[in-house]
């Protein structure tokens, strides 16, 4: 990463639970892991909260549709290492890879349910255009979803754009695919805490 | 009228503690970075692409800061206060939205 303080500041107990993931994983520990651990008093513990509520806590979308959207804000912010974990995520979740491709290539067209798929839209466009309108708010709600849906959607944007910015920002490395699945499979079994 | 919840409250305590918690940069600084308004040379490169175009950020945006003397953790929590500023304008921006799509439909079929 960019900051060697990233490299290279972790105490003890970091560098121990960073040895115990790679011998379990027998991966690399992804940057996104590392920079949660840095200082976790001003940023990692803060956002762990706030991402598990968004993507673990209680809402009517499942966590495949929330990893699926986490994806897709990905995608629409180009951030090549958060649309590699988070489709691998996504996949496991739904236990479905060609939905998932289906619909990062088109959204318009893929399998998926009219008010997932109007989700989707806005917040790609919110996080392209950095703004949407109440009619792009209606369009999503007369597919079915409700206010509360929509606010829990717009938790999942908000986290991934953070992370988007931070993995661009910092640099984080791009993992090998099995490095995306094993990571897949421990936030599918532990979450974001 | 749109309630706050628990993932809105979270994104709150996050934007709280970065922004006026203890930290290496100054309140000043971080609020600066957060709102993406005010800064200067040799932050203002830098933490302008984190909030607008974070693809675009090189090894060479962090280079006229290291110049400068601002150390790596104050690096740290100004990225971090950018990214989660530009996520906040997002999250606000589309509440608003929903709440004027929903507002004068109190009584409507919308949980």
């Amino acid at each position: 990463m960019r900051l060697e303080v990233l490299n290279r500041g972790y105490g003890p107990g970091a560098k121990l639970l960073f040895a115990v993931i790679r011998l379990v994983s027998r991966q690399p520990v992804p940057d996104a892991a590392r920079l949660a651990f840095y200082r976790p008093d001003f940023y990692g513990s803060w956002a762990k909260e706030f991402t598990h509520e968004a993507m673990r806590g209680p809402s009517a979308w499942s966590v495949g549709d929330r990893e699926l959207m986490a994806a897709y804000v990905s995608q629409a912010n180009e951030c090549a290492f958060c649309v590699g974990a988070h489709t691998a995520t996504a996949r496991q979740a739904y236990q479905d890879a060609p939905k998932v491709a289906a619909v990062l290539t088109d959204v318009d067209s893929a399998p998926v349910e009219d008010g997932l798929r109007a989700t989707l839209r806005m917040l790609g466009k919110l996080t392209r255009e950095g703004k949407v309108g109440a009619e792009d708010m209606r369009q999503v709600l007369s597919a079915g979803v409700s206010r509360q849906q929509v606010q829990d959607a717009l938790a999942v944007c908000a986290a991934f754009n953070t992370t988007n910015r931070l993995a661009d920002a910092f640099g984080f490395e791009v993992l090998s695919p099995e490095g995306f699945e094993a990571g897949a499979k421990y936030l599918l079994k532990r979450g974001y805490r | 009228m749109l309630t706050e919840d628990n993932k809105r409250a979270a994104f709150r305590a996050l934007q709280d503690r970065i922004v006026n918690g203890e930290g290496r940069a100054s309140p000043e600084q971080r609020a600066r970075a957060f709102s993406n308004a005010g800064l200067s040379p040799p932050l203002d490169g830098l933490l302008g692409k984190v909030a607008t175009r974070p693809t675009q950020v090189t090894d060479a945006d962090f280079a006229p800061a290291r110049a400068a003397g601002v150390r790596e953790d104050e690096l740290f929590e100004l990225v971090i206060c950018a990214a989660v500023g530009q996520s906040a304008r997002l999250y606000d921006a589309g509440l608003a939205a929903l709440a004027e799509a929903v507002a004068g439909e109190e009584d409507g079929n919308a949980p």
